[in-house]
């Protein structure tokens, strides 16, 4: 990247609505041109007030943020040149979808010709050729999302924000429809900010998600980073599925650390630093975990009950119970000769060290844990 | 099964006391106003036999001795069955002056004429008034006579039948509906389009306001409502009277010099003054309901579109305004056009309406039919605006909310 500015910088950005929550506490965020960034968070983390401070239409209470390397805090929202995407679409009911899509051109004196041809061209991007004269009351909800994202796109900014797009829409569509704007995205370089708070969408789509929560950024890394070494509990708990066990370090090797999880001590990687004393929190992936494994085959090894056994098609679900808590779950692949398990049976579970990793206490991840 | 129609019936049997209400408060005196521009029998009744005789009368000179004996006998009749006054009334509207040559002559003819007639029923009653000599009286007579006549119509926009029967306009003097109808139109137009501005950012306001706001705004709009027109009316006589506070405060702040305090009630002024404050809220609600139905995010995306403010608000928020400007429009113009308390309290001489007259005509004139032509003319233009914006805009595109 060298000495190019990011895109979007964020800096030390914070935000309140009544001068005294801070919907936004401290952000800090850069996004490279060209990148595919998602702000993924619960709803009510700050989300979309990140993207409304970015396209102009909320202040900051503190802090910058810098398009290009230069602040647009003076600038009103209409001389930002930032597309975006609204929730609802927000698609104008009392134009065609060709007037929708010709607005922006319209705004900014193109001649007709141009503008035509432009409008066309955005058509045939979302592939909605034929559709300029319709109402956008008379298409569907993914149809409606397409113009919404043509409209965004078509006075070509090099910057698109898009907040919760396919929140209204089914899944078939909606996994049709995050396909589509992946490829738009590349085939345009453009640079997208998108909003979503569904995780699965986050992962399919980004080259980068930032985790949020109650407006802090827990972790921005690649999906798979997130996914392989979350570096908080609130992440690895939000990020597909995990075990979370609670424990205390007794003792530290450099990047491993041992913890006793109450009568057996495990190892673990040690993400946060820990020193002996500390309390820690254990996450393990249910695939990474093996049931009733070959003696000698995992560094850590536990003893638990079998509670609950489903069947799911390409793997068995298994629920287990380890020390107090029943909801330790194990992903036993559906491959020939692996052995069967049944309820009520003892077994011994194991993983590899690396597939543990001790994260900072969190109180009210392991609470969700509970309900 | 014959029951299966039964319910159909019976849901048709539950509009049956909707449409007797219609029907008789709406259809039958809507007809009866409109027979009465255009027929009225009185003095057909009262004078039949005169009418008769006078029929074949060629309209030249005067009518034979035989028409005098008929109407001396019957105007004394009618003096006895107290329906002389009646038929004075309606002959002098064609042609004044006749209210008392009508009334005095079998007054003067005495009781004892029937039984024993003057030598000439033509002297005799040409000895009362000279007018029984003219063609004129004669042909206000066949005209009252009438029992169908264009007469009010024609008079509600200052026509009148010449004595050669062509129509033509009135003499300058006498031309005092069509202005009044101009005057009427002019000021709905004026009220309306007054209402629309002040309506406009209010509803505006109310509509997109944080929710505390936009209650305690909607409540202000509508408590004026909910009090009486009376008042409301009354209230602006004591403000804008010669010695009433708006004035005071001018005179006060010295924009206004003591002895030349401004006129502002009592003239055009005060009609349209207190027309716009009453007919606000007509306007007021129809936007709002609107209004608040155009998500606060379109603004927003016009932005984000490169649109200015005044940009995006000239297309993308007004054009979805559009129903209820429409709807209240509409609404406040009706309304205006029909007006009358208002004008009559706060109006003068010069802030009078078209209904003001009609109301004259009702009460103190006591010309029903011209009270009548008056008020269809005014219907019939209101339904001609109604389609016309029909036609214009649409009225499916009208939301009342
Ligand atoms: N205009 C506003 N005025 C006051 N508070 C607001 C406003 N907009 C948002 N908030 C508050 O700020 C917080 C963050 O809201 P935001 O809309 O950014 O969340 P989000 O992450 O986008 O959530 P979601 O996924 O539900 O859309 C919430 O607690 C919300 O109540
Ligand atoms: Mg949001």
């Amino acid at each position: 990247m060298g000495t190019a500015a990011p895109h979007v910088e964020y800096r030390n950005v914070q935000k309140s609505y009544d001068g005294q929550t801070l919907v936004v506490e401290d952000l800090n965020l850069a996004v490279q041109k060209g990148e595919f960034l998602t702000l993924l968070g619960p709803s009510g983390s700050g989300k979309t007030t990140c993207l409304m401070m970015l396209a102009g239409f909320e202040q900051t209470s503190a802090g910058t943020i810098l398009v290009d390397g230069v602040s647009v805090q003076d600038l009103p929202p209409d001389k930002r040149g930032i597309g975006v995407v609204f929730q609802n679409y927000a698609l104008f009911p009392h134009m065609t979808v060709g007037g929708n899509l010709s607005f922006p051109l319209e705004v900014r004196r193109m001649p007709p010709t141009e503008r035509v041809e432009r409008v066309q061209r955005a058509l045939r991007l979302v592939q909605l050729e034929g559709f300029e004269d319709r109402r956008p009351g008379q298409l569907s909800g993914g149809q409606q999302q397409r113009v919404a994202i043509a409209r965004a796109l078509v006075f070509e900014p090099d910057l698109v924000l898009m907040d919760e797009p396919l929140g209204a829409l089914d899944r078939r569509l909606r996994e049709e429809m995050q396909f589509e704007i992946r490829r738009i995205q590349r085939e345009l370089g453009v640079t997208v900010i998108y909003v979503t708070h569904d995780q699965q969408e986050a992962m399919v789509m980004s080259d980068r998600v930032a985790v949020f929560r109650d407006g802090r950024i827990e972790q921005v890394a690649s999906p798979e980073t997130l996914y392989e070494e979350p570096e908080r509990a609130f992440v690895a708990h939000f990020i597909g599925e995990n075990n979370l066990v609670a424990g205390t370090v007794v003792g530290t090797d450099g990047d491993i650390c041992a913890v006793d999880t109450g009568g057996s001590t495990v190892h673990a990687f040690d993400v946060a630093g820990s020193a002996p004393g500390d309390g820690v929190l254990l996450a393990i992936r249910p695939e990474r975990v093996g049931v009733a494994p070959e003696t000698g085959q995992y560094a850590n090894e536990l003893v638990a009950d079998v509670v609950d056994v489903v069947f799911i098609g390409d793997h068995l679900r298994v629920r287990l119970r380890v020390g107090s808590r029943d909801d330790f779950i194990a992903k036993i692949p559906n491959i020939v000769g692996h052995g069967r398990v049944l309820p009520g049976d003892t077994v011994r579970i194991g993983w590899a060290t690396l597939d543990c990793r001790a994260l900072p206490p969190d109180p009210t991840v392991l609470q969700t844990e509970n309900d | 099964m014959a029951a299966a129609g039964s319910p159909g019936i019976r849901a048709a049997g539950l509009t049956i006391p909707l449409i007797a209400f219609i029907g008789v408060t709406f259809i039958a005196p809507l007809g009866t106003l409109l027979t009465r521009s255009v027929y009225d029998a009185e003095v057909a009744e009262i004078l039949p036999e005169t009418l008769a005789v006078l029929a074949d009368w060629d309209g030249s000179g005067t009518p034979s001795e035989a028409t005098y004996a008929t109407v001396a006998r019957e105007l004394l009749r009618a003096r006895d069955e107290r329906t002389l006054g009646r038929a004075a009334t309606r002959i002098n509207r064609i042609q004044s002056g006749l209210r008392s040559v009508v009334v005095k002559t079998p007054r003067r003819l005495g009781r004892d004429a029937d039984a024993d007639p003057p030598s000439s029923w033509r002297e005799a009653l040409v000895d009362i008034d000279d007018a029984w000599a003219e063609t004129a009286t004669w042909r206000a007579i066949r005209e009252a006579g009438q029992p169908y006549t264009a007469r009010h119509f024609l008079n509600a926009v200052d026509l009148e039948t010449r004595p050669d029967g062509s129509i033509g306009a009135m003499p300058e003097t006498r031309r005092i509906y069509v202005p009044l109808y101009l005057r009427t139109l002019w000021v709905s137009l004026g009220v309306t389009a007054l209402c629309l501005v002040i309506g406009y950012p209010i509803a505006h306001a109310i509509a997109h306001a944080g929710s505390r706001w936009s209650t305690t705004l909607l409540v202000l709009v509508l408590v004026p409502f909910w009090t009486s027109l009376l008042v409301r009316t009354t209230a602006w006589i004591v403000l804008l009277q010669n010695q009433g506070v708006v004035n005071d405060i001018l005179v006060l702040l010295g924009i206004v010099p003591d002895n030349e305090r401004l006129a502002m009630i009592y003239n055009m002024t005060g009609t349209f003054v207190a027309m716009t404050h009453v007919l606000l809220p007509f306007m007021v609600l129809p936007l709002y309901s609107v209004m608040r139905s155009i998500p606060a995010r379109h603004m927003d995306a016009a932005a984000s579109l490169g649109a200015t403010p005044m940009q995006a608000f000239r297309r993308v928020y007004w054009p979805q305004t559009l129903p209820g400007v429409g709807a209240g429009s509409l609404l406040v113009f009706i309304l205006a056009i029909g007006y009358y308390i208002t004008p009559a309290l706060v109006g003068g001489q010069s802030g009078q309406l078209i209904s003001n007259m009609i109301a004259y005509h009702m009460q103190t004139s006591l010309n029903w039919g011209l009270a009548a032509a008056l008020a269809a003319i005014l219907l019939l233009a209101v339904i001609g605006l109604y389609v016309l914006y029909d036609r214009v805009v649409g009225i499916d595109r009208m939301r009342l909310g």
